[in-house]
């Protein structure tokens, strides 16, 4: 059952503003990268966790993230061909596909289906996924490019997590704050620019206010209706947690995204989807968790085979894994910029690996503040990082955990997706989930 | 309490042949009969995942430390922790100690790459004793990876010290790391037989000798190799028309000893990182001074290579060419367990350096269970020979 956004209350203008303004402000950051290419400018090759965007802000770096390159020839359709590229080079069918991707975007110079990519100056990894050290070393090889590398300590047991004032806490805080001073030092000497930390300053506070706004806007989906879809809205989100990090452009972004969605809140405008040209909204007769990462050669219809049963998603692993830990609130001491940023460094990103390793409560919990009536577990071939451990948390679930459907398949390789394998098992899952439901009312 | 007597003396008396043999039965055994007369005794058991790990800190403690390195299980118990993306050592690994075979008091992993650290989570969930990860340091290139690593040693033998029950004092460590360089200088002296007189010592016979030091008490490792060593050296083996290859890809799960003997037939394997986290450090670490910062320091700077080490001082297809070099190999087998991000994505960089460099190799995967190797013999027999009448 789906309804009309005309059937609620007077809309101020704002709904569906974010959605419009993440697809304008994309195109513009395409468009950007497309002519620092044109321009032959090298610019800073970085992840999604742990960009580091600040620091090479601060010297005038265009920022390219090969992981949303790599998804938009999915999202595309044009994937198959890149990773058949990269495979006659020489990769292999069983590694991660986004390093294909970004493997053959360079050998077809640069070309991507939104634009050009430039060439790498420097590239920067860090581990929080150990593939990137190794699409890293490529960058080297391929672009010739120098490697920086910020290594972030995780936590190491389950709930184990060191705390401000522990020795153990100020010796990870020592290590990553050695690095990132180190990386200053390396871009001092490679640009011949000063560090402008005042300029750092207003980058960090930009993302102060991204990082604000952000959590709020998750926040917001743990009440009902949902406001957004977390496989589908939120990935568009995500994209401006990265690309616009440490902007004006983003803080605004979140600051007025937050608006929209709290008085779709306050209202009761749920999550909305494009019907006819038209914006309706989502039926919500299911909360789920979503753990992994989207299926993006068919990412809406992907979705589809959920919302057709009513189910939506509301909380997923991947909006804090893939906004480089942004879900975690982290003000910078502005006094005290590179040491509270190393600092935010280390908290977000060890948050992002205690969600790979270990436990994400929030997302697939049954006591999650988000209500939820069930888990998707998404494991794909190309990343063992947030796919390794999937089959053994649905094992250890039992029988008071929520009801978890564990689906494979990949994150941009078409040739691992089997649509109607899936459908099959996404069809069954949400029987179950109406006979759970119907078992719950006749017991009361 | 450490036990006092040997957990393995049975070679003791035996010829060289019968010693291999034996070596081999027991590297290949995933019940692990030597761990579990350590363990009849009272003694503790520390498991570390492979690559690298700092044994001398739980044997400082008196632990036993296990290199946990998968194996040839059925599978059966593990079948429904795991999805299908996945190299098989991970898999086995847990299946050996699903199924009772290895019985640890605590468990190790590292963040050598996506799947090793995922045990982390994964042995905790299944295992009632602690399973953490060491995090040794990715960034080995900055100053502040060693004294890290001396803290993150430091607290390691904490754990060490509840388990064990034992103090790592400076002193027992310093005795251990006397323990443990001599234990490297033997695995060097084997090595060195390797590349010297290949016909002596073939590949798998040398893994059955290295495995042996994944989990046997060191001491008694260490008296294994100085009774077998010199045995070695006076072995009867002559000389034949043989291609020197290396072998490079099995630095965390390893190939099944019969694809090693196979591949030994064709030609002589003079060098290899098998079992490399065994001989990481590739030189005495220093006894003097702070034993933790010593062992830190020798990780980062007396250290060999790998896949699962992002060292910019050490790129991996020039530290190969150097290994090609030094053992006077004329080609190298490229191998890679199936599924193995790290392994395979160094293979293409391996392969255009040899490209570039005019120094054949052979592509080829691989996987510990795997069980016929017809296929890969003749592809391995048709490349000597192109190799050799070239």
């Amino acid at each position: 059952m789906q309804t009309t956004a005309e059937q609620q209350p007077a809309d101020p203008g704002i709904v569906g503003r974010g959605a419009r303004e993440a697809a304008r402000l994309t195109r513009s950051w395409f468009t950007s990268l497309t002519e620092a290419a044109q321009r032959g400018q090298g610019a800073a090759y970085v992840f999604v966790m742990g960009s580091m965007t600040e620091v090479l802000m601060a010297f005038d770096f265009p920022i390219v993230f090969p992981e949303v390159t790599a998804l938009q020839t999915a999202v595309r359709g044009t994937s198959e061909e890149y990773l058949k590229l990269a495979e006659d080079y020489g990769f292999s069918p069983d590694i991660c596909g986004y390093v294909k991707a970004d493997v053959a975007m360079f050998l077809r110079g640069g070309e991507h289906p939104m634009g050009k990519m430039p060439k790498a100056a420097i590239g920067i990894t860090t581990n929080a996924c150990n593939t990137y050290f190794k699409w890293a070393e490529i960058w080297e090889r391929l672009h010739q490019a120098p490697v920086v590398t910020i290594d972030v300590p995780g936590e190491r047991a389950d709930r184990t997590q060191s705390q401000r004032g522990d020795h153990q806490y100020a010796y990870e805080l020592a290590y990553v704050v050695g690095q990132v001073k180190e990386l200053i030092e390396h871009l001092e000497a490679q640009t011949g620019k000063r560090f402008d930390i005042d300029r750092f300053r207003e980058h960090l506070r930009n993302t102060d206010e991204m990082n604000a706004y952000y959590g709020k806007v998750l926040a917001l989906n743990a009440r009902t209706p949902a406001v957004f879809n977390v496989v589908t809205d939120g990935l568009a989100y995500l994209g401006m947690v990265n690309c616009f990090r440490g902007t004006k452009e983003g803080a605004t972004y979140f600051r007025e995204l937050y608006e929209e969605m709290e008085y779709r809140s306050r209202v009761g405008i749920g999550a909305l989807t494009r019907v006819n040209g038209k914006d309706v909204q989502l039926e919500q007769r299911f909360r789920l968790g979503f753990r992994g990462v989207p299926c993006y050669p068919i990412i809406r219809g992907f979705n589809e085979m959920f919302s057709d049963w009513g189910g939506i998603f509301v909380v997923s692993s991947y909006l804090t894994l893939a906004s480089g830990g942004m879900s975690v609130r982290h003000e910078h001491d502005l006094a005290n910029p590179i040491e509270s940023y190393a600092e935010g460094i280390l908290r977000q990103i060890r948050e992002v690996q205690t969600g790979v390793l270990f436990d994400m409560p929030d997302v697939e919990g049954r006591d999650s503040s988000f209500n939820l009536d069930g888990v998707v577990y998404h494991g794909i071939k190309s990343c063992r990082t947030s796919t390794a451990c999937l089959a053994d948390r649905r094992f250890h679930s039992g029988e008071e955990g929520l009801p978890i459907l564990l689906l494979e398949s990949d994150l941009i390789d078409p040739r691992a997706v089997s649509k109607a394998q899936m459908k099959n098992r996404v069809d069954a899952f949400f029987e179950g989930l109406i006979s759970r439901q119907q078992r719950q009312r006749a017991h009361g | 309490m450490t036990p006092k007597t040997a957990v393995f003396d049975g070679w003791r008396g035996k010829g060289l042949e019968e010693i291999l043999a034996t070596c081999r039965e027991l590297v290949e055994d995933p019940t692990y009969p030597t761990v579990k007369a350590w363990r009849t005794q009272g003694g503790k058991v520390a498991g570390h995942f492979q690559v690298y790990f700092p044994e001398e800190i739980a044997h400082a403690g008196g632990l036993l430390p296990v290199k946990v390195r998968g194996g040839q299980t059925d599978g059966v118990a593990v079948s429904q922790h795991f999805g299908s993306y996945l190299c098989s050592i991970i898999k086995t690994s847990v299946d050996i100690a699903l199924s009772k075979n290895l019985e640890l008091d605590m468990f190790v992993t590292h963040p050598i790459c996506d799947g090793a650290r995922n045990m982390a989570g994964i042995w905790g969930r299944n295992f009632p004793y602690k399973s953490q990860l060491l995090h040794l340091p990715q960034n080995p290139n900055t100053k502040a990876a060693v004294p890290f690593l001396a803290e993150e040693y430091r607290r390691l033998a904490q754990d060490v010290e509840r388990v064990g029950g034992a103090r790592v004092t400076e002193d027992a460590l310093r005795a251990s790391l006397v323990l443990y360089n001599r234990s490297r200088a033997l695995m060097r002296d084997v090595y060195r037989i390797r590349r010297d007189t290949p016909w002596k010592l073939s590949a798998d016979e040398s893994m059955a000798l290295v495995g042996m030091a994944g989990f046997l008490p060191r001491e008694e490792w260490i008296a294994l190799l100085e009774a077998v060593l010199p045995m070695l050296r006076d072995r009867p083996a002559s000389r034949q028309d043989r291609m020197r290859v290396v072998f490079e890809g099995g630095f965390c799960e390893t190939p099944p000893f019969d694809l090693l003997q196979a591949i030994s037939r064709a030609c002589y394997v003079v060098d290899d990182d098998l079992f490399i986290g065994l001989r990481w450090i590739v030189e005495d670490v220093p006894t003097g001074g702070d034993p933790f910062e010593a062992l830190a320091c020798a990780y980062v700077h007396q250290s060999s290579y790998s896949a699962v080490q992002h060292d910019a001082k050490k790129p991996k297809e020039k530290m190969l060419l150097e290994r090609v070099k030094a053992a006077e190999a004329e080609a190298v087998i490229l191998a890679a367990a199936k599924m193995c991000e790290p392994g395979l994505d160094e293979q293409v960089a391996y392969a255009k350096a040899l490209d570039a460099h005019k120094i054949p190799y052979f592509v080829s995967e691989f996987e510990e269970n795997q069980t016929t190797f017809e296929d890969i013999v003749l592809q391995m027999e048709t490349f000597v020979e192109n190799v050799m009448f070239q």
